[in-house]
C-alpha cells in the first residue's frame, strides 16, 4: 500500500479568513512570536501497491480538477509518503511534483 | 412552462424554489442530484443550502452529479439556469461562472434582509426588473465571499453581467459588492441572495406594505416564464 499527501493553500492574494482568525487566537493563548497564518489542507490518498510516476501523475490531476479550486486555491504540493509514518511526510524526500 | 429543482444531498431551500415556480405561474419539476434525465423541463434551478455539507469546498462535490453533466451540456446550449446560494457555489464550481465564493469575511453565518440593486435586467430571470431598481430579498450564508481576479471582474463589469449588487452594506466582503453574476449568453444567473424567499406576502421580508409584505423576489420567476414564452 502506498500513500500520497496532497497541500492545498489559499492563494496568497487571496483574503483568508480562517487563517485571520486563527492568527488572532494565537496571542491570546500566549503566542505571540507568530505573525500571520494561513490555512489550506492536506490531503492523504491510498492506493494498492508503490506510488508509481503514474500515480503521482493521476495525483497531480486528481489536485488540479477537484480537491482545489484554481480560481481561490494552489496545489502546493503533491509527494509520496510512506504509509503508517504520517510524521514522515514532513520534510520528506520522497518524489513529488 | 416547465422548471426543474434540483435536490442534492443536503440541499435545504429546494420547496421554497419549486413554490416560487408555482406562485409565478409554472410548473415545478423535481429533478435528483443522481439522475441524469433532466425530464425535458424548460428552465433549471439550483436552490440553497448545504449540499454535501459543503465539505471540500462548497458546491465542489455537488458538482460532479449526474445531473450535473446533463445541466451543463444544456446551459451551454442556452437553457436557462438559476443558481441560488449554494446553487451559485455549484454554478462556479461547474465552470458555467467564473469566480468563487469564500468564507464571509467577518467569518460568522450572516442572516438579514438585504437591500440590492439591478444591475442587468436583460436576462433570463431578470427581465421583469428595471435597471437599477433596488429590491429587498433575504441574505443567509457563510461562505457568501464573491472573488475572482481583478481581469475577471474588470471583463464581467464591461460586459454588464453583474446582476445584482449589494447596497447599503456589503455583508460578506464580496469584491466590487457583487451579488451575482450571469454567463456571456444571459441564460445561467447565479446570486447569493434568496428571491425565492420574498414572493408572498406573509411570509417575506417586511416591505412597504407592512411588516413580511416583500415580496421583490417574485420577478425571477415571472422574468423566466416571460423568457420562454418569447
Amino acid at each position: 500500500m502506498g500513500r500520497v499527501v496532497v497541500d492545498v493553500m489559499p492563494k496568497p492574494e487571496i483574503l483568508d479568513p480562517q487563517g485571520k482568525a486563527v492568527a488572532g487566537a494565537l496571542p491570546r493563548l500566549g503566542f505571540a512570536q507568530f505573525t500571520s497564518v494561513r490555512q489550506g489542507k492536506r490531503f492523504e490518498l491510498e492506493v494498492d501497491g508503490d506510488v508509481t510516476p503514474e500515480i503521482l501523475a493521476a495525483a497531480l490531476a486528481a489536485a488540479e480538477t477537484v480537491l482545489s479550486n484554481p480560481v481561490i486555491e494552489d496545489v502546493v504540493r503533491v509527494t509520496a509518503v510512506p504509509v503508517g509514518d504520517a510524521a514522515a511526510a514532513i520534510g520528506s524526500s520522497g518524489p513529488g511534483f | 412552462m416547465r422548471v426543474g429543482v434540483v435536490t442534492f444531498p443536503g440541499t435545504l431551500d429546494d420547496r421554497d424554489a419549486a413554490r416560487a415556480v408555482r406562485l409565478a405561474g409554472g410548473a415545478a419539476v423535481p429533478l435528483w442530484h443522481a439522475d441524469a434525465d433532466l425530464h425535458g423541463v424548460d428552465a433549471v434551478i439550483l436552490p440553497g443550502g448545504f449540499s454535501y455539507g459543503d465539505y471540500l469546498r462548497a458546491g465542489a462535490i455537488s458538482r460532479f452529479a449526474p445531473v450535473m453533466g446533463s445541466i451543463i451540456e444544456a446551459a451551454n446550449g442556452g437553457l436557462p439556469v438559476l443558481g441560488v446560494c449554494n446553487g451559485f457555489q455549484i454554478l462556479c464550481e461547474a465552470h458555467l461562472l467564473p469566480g468563487s465564493m469564500i468564507k464571509n469575511d467577518q467569518l460568522t453565518f450572516v442572516c438579514r434582509e438585504q437591500v440590492l440593486s439591478v444591475e442587468n435586467a436583460d436576462t433570463a430571470w431578470t427581465r421583469d426588473y428595471t435597471a437599477g431598481q433596488r429590491i429587498t430579498v433575504p441574505l443567509k450564508n457563510q461562505d457568501g465571499q464573491f472573488v475572482a481576479d481583478e481581469h475577471t471582474l474588470d471583463e464581467l463589469e464591461g460586459s454588464g453581467r453583474v446582476v445584482v449588487r449589494y447596497r447599503d452594506w456589503n455583508p460578506n466582503g464580496s469584491r466590487r459588492d457583487i451579488a451575482g453574476i450571469t454567463n456571456a449568453a444571459g441564460n445561467v444567473v447565479g446570486l447569493m441572495p434568496h428571491p425565492e424567499h420574498a414572493v408572498e406576502v406573509g411570509y417575506g421580508p417586511d416591505g412597504t406594505n407592512g411588516p413580511r409584505t416583500g415580496t421583490d423576489g417574485l420577478k425571477f420567476f415571472t422574468s423566466l416564464l416571460h423568457s420562454l414564452v418569447g
